[in-house]
């Protein structure tokens, strides 16, 4: 263990419960003291951050597999612990969160605003930020959980929050029909809310079944005892339990056909929350899918690959070809975040450590680079009022700071060199193409829709005639700014110089690799020699 | 002296008479061990008298304090005979082989009794029907028997008449209730059927408002009740003579065809797979209805619909405690030996009562009747954990009847709370925007619907997740899948709710929702406390439960 951390002191531990319990004193705030609920939340995210940079700088990239171990007995007459650890993956996903959300805070600042103060009881703001510093705890658990029971109940418990931040606080930009606006946001909170569950209790039989199994819930303990040979699992049996876990992910990822709801529930969200569900909650599906599914039933992983590969080139090509086709910006960008979650679906199971190392690397980046683009997008929504594409034209000549972030933005999202997915989405495609090259030369495709669709959007909005409209918008205010520059410093630095990135990653990979037993294709040229 | 050895002798009437009369044993009580039972008897006899003598003006609070006086005394006893050991070690059959006291039996007693503490609290709440006539009035007719309508239904009101007769009622079916899982022969089984029952198609006729429909309710519920009540007596009769006994150990030496000496008087019947077969299914069609499973549950909505709230509540956490744990007696105590023959019928009756509540709920407009359906997914999922056959089946539901019952309790205390002009408002419409109105009345009924959803960290996903655990032990695999269909199907509903109380505007003449007395907030604080606790740190109580696993033959 490292230097920076005591050993006996439970950072894990104390990474999630910051937030909890900063979650619970937001709520416990009085109703007139709407400031003080907002700066308690960003000072609860800006220590979670905190000690997400000790998990950080403590994690040793060339130790044990899992680190800051903690294990603890919960419920025993189930076989369940609470037992926490951290590989590589784990650490870059925690990272991601803990940084994410001081953003989301301060992006969100006025969202959750009451509009009359009639009420004195009714506290929309306190439970708008302790819904997302919820939100963030149960994430930052998930991503730590080594027990499988642990991490289905944060898995499927995580869902409730969400539920209420995408119902209780939509859009603002719907004014003037308010009675359509709530039907359609409780349209897609619900929606939400069903597919993942019914994910989840998909998953919840498999869960059930593992345990029958294997016995206990312990990730180390049941893969300890497949790669010794101590449990055997009929063919049929995992595939069965691969495919209960799998299906979960693949709502949460999400993979086409299952990705429906994550265009109305972003569409419907806040940008701040929008952000939450495509740049935060939904990695928890792609990185069960690297730790779970792979790592309990590998075999079946392999036999499931072709499918999957598949399903994620067609999310890749789908997602991208509706992005083109959207009117409504929000829905543009998730569309946009479906054909990227394919990359990183197709990363994950083309068992390369290109692939992986890129998979991984794409989850922090996408979730940057989303976060960027999402939150200027919302930033200049709220100044319009509209989603439509078609209502703005000319912006940059009105406010050119924000035009160049959502440019920048934009760029980061497809995959520009020099900006940090571009690193992440070439490993994906490097990795996919040595092992399956007609897949790799497809998903290519995707990459040339990133192009059209951003730069089209970008066009339609920011460049041409300055609409009637958009004459009077403001420029990125200082708390905007706050929020956005930090993003796009990140992109870029992680664009150049994404080493201390990779260092952390790659052995976590290689881990995940010797897991489901696979080797990296000999490259072609050598063996030509 | 074991019943085996009786029963010969008392069937043989013409051999029993020649013996001289001074050999009938005097029956030996274990007064020490049944002492819950007599407690809360005791008080029901006592309170009768209180009705009786004391003035109208000290009723209310005298019985009260009566009841849950005696409630927790009994609870009480429960705790030291289970402190005692009498739940594992001690375990044995008391009074003459009628009643078991077992592990199961005071796990369940002592979950009945908790329910109803906290169920009779919601009796005896005064503060949310404003004051009539200058009198505070509790959820139940002023007079019963006064036609509804009526002048004299009007001069009781004016007289402030309450109906305090429901304490007593109330202790008379507890005691019904905490026999019934712990008999240990069919007509004990029958009785306490009979003693829980009949008070409990008296208080569901009782209510204040919207009494028509209360004493319909209660029509329904006696009628089919009695329906039941005959075929459960038919097929005991039909056991008898399959057995030659209605004591559980000897039916069950006589299914494993272990009984060597036969009565000649019963050679001609004793063995008959037909009665046997016939019997069985007619006592299980008895108790099937008592646990409102498909297709015996079509009481279920109209009766939870019509009763008082507090009686509903009362009703669907305690009596489906109690018939559970006849039920479980009855299958691994009596019938082990035919698991083969009853598992398949059972495996189609919790199939089509988890798929039927479900969907059938999904219809619904009134809350009560939406709990109602509800309940009935419910009884599935526990069948789905009785039919596990093993111990953790056992232990898992009898985990699952103690979450289950706070958060049934709490729910319809909650539904009390919310009411308009006409008394409770139960249609479905009337609860929208209640999250504006008061947001943590609405958080509190939103906890305890994610509870019956089964979402993680609430009670109900921990008591779900033990009866599929042992489902799928058991070897019922098809039968978990089954339960998470209709789980996601179930949730559907529930969110429904939610999205009408927190996403929906309020109506501008929608419901208000009164403010308690301490004895409802008692109940709700008790429902939404033991649902965290059971979702957060089940381990204690699951411990106990497994302790609880093993009947007593």
């Amino acid at each position: 263990m490292s230097q920076v951390v005591n050993a006996g002191f439970p950072i894990l531990t104390a990474t999630a419960a910051v937030p909890a319990i900063g979650a619970i004193l937001t709520a416990a705030v009085p109703a007139a003291r709407r400031t003080a609920a907002k700066w308690l939340a960003l000072l609860v995210s800006l220590v979670t951050l905190a000690l997400a940079a000790i998990v950080l700088v403590g994690f040793e990239p060339g130790g044990d597999r899992y680190q800051f171990v903690e294990s603890h007995s919960w419920i025993k007459d189930f076989g369940v612990r609470y037992e926490l650890g951290v590989d590589g993956i784990g650490v870059a996903l925690i990272a991601l969160t803990a940084l994410l959300i001081p953003f989301v805070v301060l992006a969100g600042w006025h969202d959750a605003d009451p509009l009359e103060t009639k009420s004195s009881r009714w506290r929309p703001t306190q439970g708008f930020f302790a819904l997302i510093l919820a939100v963030e705890a149960m994430v930052i658990l998930s991503f730590e959980a080594t027990d499988v029971f642990l991490f289905y109940i944060l898995f499927e418990a995580m869902l409730i929050p969400m539920y209420f931040l995408i119902g209780g606080f939509g859009d603002r930009a719907h004014a003037g029909s308010d009675e359509n606006a709530a039907a359609q946001r409780s349209y897609a909170a619900v929606k939400f809310l069903l597919y993942n569950l019914v994910g989840g209790l998909i998953m919840l039989a498999a869960v059930i079944g593992l345990y029958v199994v294997a016995g206990n819930f312990s990730l180390t303990e049941i893969a300890e005892a497949r790669a010794s040979g101590q449990l055997e699992m009929a063919t049929n049996t995992e595939r069965l339990l691969f495919l209960g876990f799998f299906f979960a992910f693949a709502v949460k990822a999400p993979l086409w056909p299952l990705h429906t709801w994550l265009p109305n529930a972003m569409g419907e969200a806040t940008a701040p929350v929008a952000v939450l569900i495509t740049a935060v909650v939904d990695k928890v599906g792609t990185f069960a899918m690297l730790r779970f599914c792979l790592g309990l039933f590998p075999e079946a992983s392999k036999w499931a690959t072709p499918v999957i590969i598949t399903l994620a080139l067609i999310s890749i090509v789908y997602g991208a070809l509706l992005a083109v086709g959207q009117r409504d910006i929000k829905r543009l960008i998730a569309y946009a975040s479906i054909s990227h979650f394919g990359f990183i679906i197709m990363g994950i199971f083309a068992m390369t450590s290109q692939g992986q190392s890129g998979a991984t690397l794409y989850m922090v980046n996408h979730g940057i680079s989303t976060a960027a683009l999402m939150l200027v997008a919302g930033f200049l929504i709220s100044r319009r009022g509209s989603r439509l594409i078609a209502d703005y034209g000319g912006v940059q000549k009105v406010a050119p700071v924000l035009a160049g972030t959502f440019l920048i933005g934009g760029l980061a999202t497809l995959s520009l060199p020099g900006l940090a997915p571009f690193v992440s989405e070439f490993l994906v495609l490097v990795g996919t193409f040595a092992r399956y090259p007609v897949a790799g030369i497809i998903a290519t495709t995707g990459i040339v829709l990133a192009a059209l669709y951003t730069l089209v959007l970008y066009q339609r909005t920011m460049t041409g005639p300055v609409k009637e409209e958009v004459r009077a918008m403001p420029d990125l205010r200082v708390r905007e700014l706050a929020v956005v520059a930090p993003l796009i410093a990140l992109l870029i630095f992680l664009g150049v110089f994404p080493k201390p990135l990779t260092d952390i990653v790659n052995p976590a990979v290689t881990h995940t690799m010797s897991d489901v037993q696979q080797k990296d294709p000999a490259p072609e040229v050598e063996a030509a020699k | 002296m074991s019943a085996s050895a009786v029963a010969p002798a008392v069937h043989s009437l013409w051999t029993a008479a020649a013996e001289p009369l001074t050999k009938i044993p005097a029956p030996h009580i274990e007064y020490v061990q049944l002492s819950p039972v007599l407690i809360v008897v005791g008080a029901a006899v006592l309170s009768v008298l209180v009705e009786a003598f004391v003035p109208r003006k000290r009723r209310y609070h005298s019985q009260v304090f009566l009841t849950v006086l005696a409630l927790v005394a009994a609870f009480a006893a429960i705790v030291g005979l289970a402190a005692g050991g009498y739940g594992s070690t001690k375990a044995h059959i008391a009074a003459m082989g009628a009643v078991a006291v077992d592990g199961p039996a005071l796990f369940l007693q002592g979950t009945i009794l908790l329910a109803s503490i906290v169920a009779v609290f919601t009796f005896a709440e005064r503060r949310l029907d404003p004051v009539h006539h200058g009198h505070k009035v509790d959820s139940f007719a002023a007079e019963a028997a006064a036609v509804p309508g009526s002048e004299q239904e009007r001069a009781a009101a004016k007289a402030g008449f309450t109906t305090t007769e429901v304490f007593p009622l109330a202790l008379f079916a507890v005691a019904g209730m905490l026999v019934f899982p712990a008999a240990n022969d069919l007509l004990t089984l029958f009785i306490a059927l009979e003693v829980f029952s009949l008070p409990l198609y008296l208080l569901c006729a009782v209510a204040r408002r919207r009494r028509l429909m209360s004493q319909e309710a209660a029509v329904k519920y006696f009628l089919l009740g009695a329906f039941s009540s005959a075929f459960l007596l038919f097929g005991i009769a039909l056991l008898y003579g399959y057995a030659g006994s209605v004591s559980y150990a000897t039916i069950a030496d006589v299914v494993d065809g272990s009984v060597a000496a036969v009565d000649p008087a019963l050679a001609q019947t004793m063995g008959n797979d037909v009665l046997l077969l016939i019997g069985f299914a007619m006592v299980l069609m008895g108790l099937l209805f008592k646990v409102g499973a498909v297709p015996f549950h079509m009481w279920t909505p109209d009766v939870y619909q019509g009763a008082p709230t507090p009686v509903t509540g009362f009703m669907a956490a305690a009596t489906k405690v109690a018939a559970f744990g006849a039920l479980l007696r009855l299958l691994y105590v009596v019938l082990p030996g035919l698991t083969w023959d009853w598992r398949p019928v059972m495996w189609g009756v919790a199939i089509v009562t988890m798929l039927g509540g479900a969907i059938v709920a999904i219809t619904q407009t009134d809350i009560k009747r939406l709990l109602a359906y509800s309940s009935i997914a419910h009884a599935g999922f526990l069948l789905a954990g009785v039919i596990a056959a093993t111990p953790t089946g056992i232990s898992s539901v009898l985990f699952y009847l103690g979450a289950y019952s706070f958060v049934t309790i709490g729910a319809f205390a909650v539904v009390t709370l919310v009411r308009d002009a006409g008394g409770e408002a139960t249609h479905l419409s009337k609860w929208a925007g209640l999250g504006r109105r008061s947001p943590l009345v609405a958080a509190v009924f939103a906890v305890f619907l994610l509870a019956f959803a089964g979402i993680p960290l609430t009670s109900g996903f921990s008591g779900k997740f033990a009866v599929f655990k042992a489902a799928a032990e058991g070897g019922a695999g098809a039968l978990v899948v089954v339960g998470v269909v209709s789980s996601a199907i179930a949730a559907f509903f529930y969110i429904r709710v939610i999205v009408l109380m927190f996403f929906s505007e309020p109506k501008a003449d929608g419901p208000t929702v009164a403010v308690p007395s301490a004895f409802t907030a008692a109940t709700i604080t008790a429902g939404v406390v033991v649902t965290l606790v059971l979702g957060l740190a089940p381990q204690y109580f699951l411990d106990l439960a497994g302790q609880a696993s093993v009947f007593v033959r």
